[in-house]
Order: structure tokens, then C-alpha cells, then sequence
């Protein structure tokens, strides 16, 4: 019997969970929405397992590796030490500490309103695309989000990787028309008084938002008050949290 | 931080094609800029079809730009692509499964 596993050949899930098998027909009711498939390979009856067959996207991106490879293009040793970086030590960890700091020291916050790339580089954040950091303080007047309209920008050396909502159609064009109607969906409630302005980040420039420090967080110190800083309140789609 | 984390790449596949632009770029091989270009395109030319929804979809067309800009700025074919992409391809079907799947030196290139 052929082992048919509810995930869809078209994507990530068949390479992820590895019990897909490029001879077991795919059933169309697993395949993600959307997804082009190409078409499934002869059906065999037997059942000798040959590898996996990854997902179209994934053979390209192989073929590219290998012809770059040949060329003396690309060392994958290389490329390791990059996914190792953005898998696990690169985060919005990196930013909460940015935010901490400036909640709690004046020098530091005056240095990053100023000079943002100088000042998390003093960090050891540094970014490798050359582009310029910018802070931008929320307040109680204005409340800032980030954007990028053209791709997906984003300030890697704090925040890591973006989340699949900063990089979807949906968001990259609503919450330039109507932020305060995305942010009430993401559970931002902002009074009315408060304006909202909305950065566009672009290869050169990236933006970080400090957001406003929660009250009830004067004794805190800088470790305690990281645990408050989430990914969201520094792209502006969320707000610090407060003490439990 | 709040919640449990969410795994950075959904798939291996994302992770080295978003490895690939960066090292690229270091390497001088086209500079960011040009890259968010090119990106912004493929990404606006998927976006007409359908919504995307920054999963998938959106590694897709970084694929996509990748190699648009390796055969802009001369450095990888797009037929010596399709070939090595069909070669590895045949790879996989053709070996067992648990053993390392490799394509011949040379093999389409």
C-alpha cells in the first residue's frame, strides 16, 4: 500500500514533514490553496521508496546553487553560516534590547534618535546590506508602524526574519490607506487623538519602533523590561506589554 | 517575549534561497538596491494573478528573482538552469531512498 501523507507536494509541508513521497499520489484536497502543482509523477505500484522529491521552487533553487557552485561563485559553507545566523542568533530579541536600553538609558536614547546605525552597531548590530538604521519614538501624540511597499524590507539585524503578515499583499497595501483600521486588527486600539504616520522602508533606510514604555514598570530593570518588548510593538502593529 | 517562537523558515528551501541574495550581495554580485528592485518587480507581476500572502508565495518569487538577476548581471544561464534543475530531478527519482542524491560533475551544466 502506498502511504499518502495529508501534506501539500506544492510546498514547504512534503519537504518539512518528510513522509511524503513523490510516488504516492497527492490528493487535491491536501494541497494548500493556491498552489500550482505540477504533474504528479506516474503512479507506482510498487512500493520501493525513492528519495523525496522536493518541491519545484526548491529543485530551482538547487539548480542555482549548483551552476553558481561550478562557477566558483558560491561556497556553501557560506551559505550555511547565514541560515545559521538568521535561523537562531538573529531576532526580535536583538531589538527588545535596543528598546530596553533606550527606556532606561538617556545617553544611549539621545545616541539612537541621532545616529541609529552607530548606535546598535556599539551593540554588535550590524547590518549586511549597508543600509542605515532609523529609530522612530512612538508617543503619546503619534503612533508609528513600518512598511514596504515595494518588497519587504526590514531591519534584519534587529527583528530577524519578517513574519509572513509584513510581507503579504494584504498588509504592504492596507495599512498605508487605512493603518488605523489594520491596527484596531491586530488589537491596536488607538484613541482618536493619537495620530498614526506610516514609514516606508526601502533598501537603504530601515526603521525600528520604540515603542512607549508600559507604566508600571519603574522598579524593572533592562533584562525584565526586554520580556515586554514583542516583535510587533517595534514595527508599530503592537504595543509594549504590560506587567502581568 | 510572549508565545512560543515561530520557526523563522517554513521550509529549507526558504532558508537557502533567502541565504543565496544575501551572500550574492556580499559577494558583489548585485547590490541591494538593485535587488529590491528586481524583487519588487517579480513580486508585483505574481501579485496580479492573485493576493499574496507572504508565505510561500512569497519565497516563490524570491526564487524568481534570484534568477532574474544572476542572468541579468550574467552569472548563472537560464537554459543551463532548466537543465540542471531537470538533472536534479531525474536525481531524485532515480535514487534510493536514504542515500545522498547527487548529480554528475558536469551533468547539464
Amino acid at each position: 500500500m502506498l502511504s499518502v501523507s495529508p501534506v501539500c507536494r506544492g510546498c514547504s509541508r512534503a519537504a518539512q514533514a518528510e513522509v511524503a513521497r513523490v510516488c504516492a499520489k497527492p490528493l487535491d484536497a491536501v494541497q494548500c490553496f493556491g498552489h500550482d502543482l505540477p504533474m504528479p509523477h506516474d503512479i507506482h505500484d510498487d512500493d520501493h521508496a525513492h528519495s523525496l522529491l522536493p518541491p519545484d521552487p526548491a529543485l530551482r533553487v538547487k539548480a542555482l546553487e549548483t551552476l553558481l557552485e561550478r562557477k566558483g561563485l558560491l561556497d556553501p559553507a557560506a551559505l550555511d553560516e547565514i541560515i545559521e545566523t538568521y535561523a537562531h542568533k538573529v531576532g526580535p530579541q536583538n531589538g527588545a534590547q535596543v528598546v530596553a536600553r533606550v527606556w532606561t538609558d538617556a545617553n544611549f536614547r539621545t545616541l539612537l534618535m541621532n545616529d541609529a546605525t552607530e548606535a546598535v552597531s556599539q551593540m554588535g548590530f550590524y547590518g549586511r546590506q549597508g543600509e542605515h538604521m532609523v529609530a522612530i519614538a512612538n508617543t503619546p501624540e503619534v503612533h508609528n508602524v513600518v512598511v514596504c511597499t515595494l518588497c519587504s524590507c526590514y531591519p534584519w539585524p534587529l527583528l530577524g526574519i519578517p513574519p509572513g503578515w509584513y510581507k503579504s499583499d494584504a498588509y504592504r497595501a492596507r495599512v498605508v490607506r487605512e493603518p488605523r483600521k489594520v491596527l484596531a486588527e491586530f488589537g491596536v486600539i488607538l484613541p482618536e487623538t493619537q495620530k498614526i504616520r506610516v514609514w516606508d522602508s526601502t533598501a537603504e533606510v530601515r526603521y525600528l519602533i520604540i515603542p512607549q514604555r508600559p507604566a508600571g514598570t519603574d522598579g524593572m530593570s533592562q533584562a525584565q523590561l526586554t520580556q515586554l518588548v514583542t516583535r510587533e510593538s517595534m514595527i508599530g502593529t503592537g504595543l509594549a506589554q504590560v506587567p502581568q | 517575549m510572549s508565545g512560543a517562537p515561530s520557526p523563522v523558515f517554513e521550509a529549507p528551501w526558504h532558508a537557502q534561497a533567502f541565504a543565496l541574495a544575501v551572500y550574492l550581495n556580499e559577494r558583489g554580485v548585485f547590490d541591494w538596491p538593485e535587488w529590491t528592485q528586481v524583487f519588487g518587480a517579480v513580486l508585483a507581476e505574481h501579485g496580479l494573478t492573485k493576493e499574496l500572502d507572504g508565505g510561500d508565495d512569497y519565497f516563490l518569487a524570491w526564487v524568481g528573482a534570484l534568477e532574474r538577476i544572476c542572468s541579468e548581471k550574467g552569472v548563472a544561464e537560464l537554459e543551463a538552469l532548466s537543465a540542471l534543475k531537470t538533472s536534479w530531478e531525474r536525481a531524485y527519482l532515480a535514487t534510493p531512498h536514504g542515500a545522498p542524491v547527487r548529480i554528475a560533475t558536469g551533468e547539464a551544466g
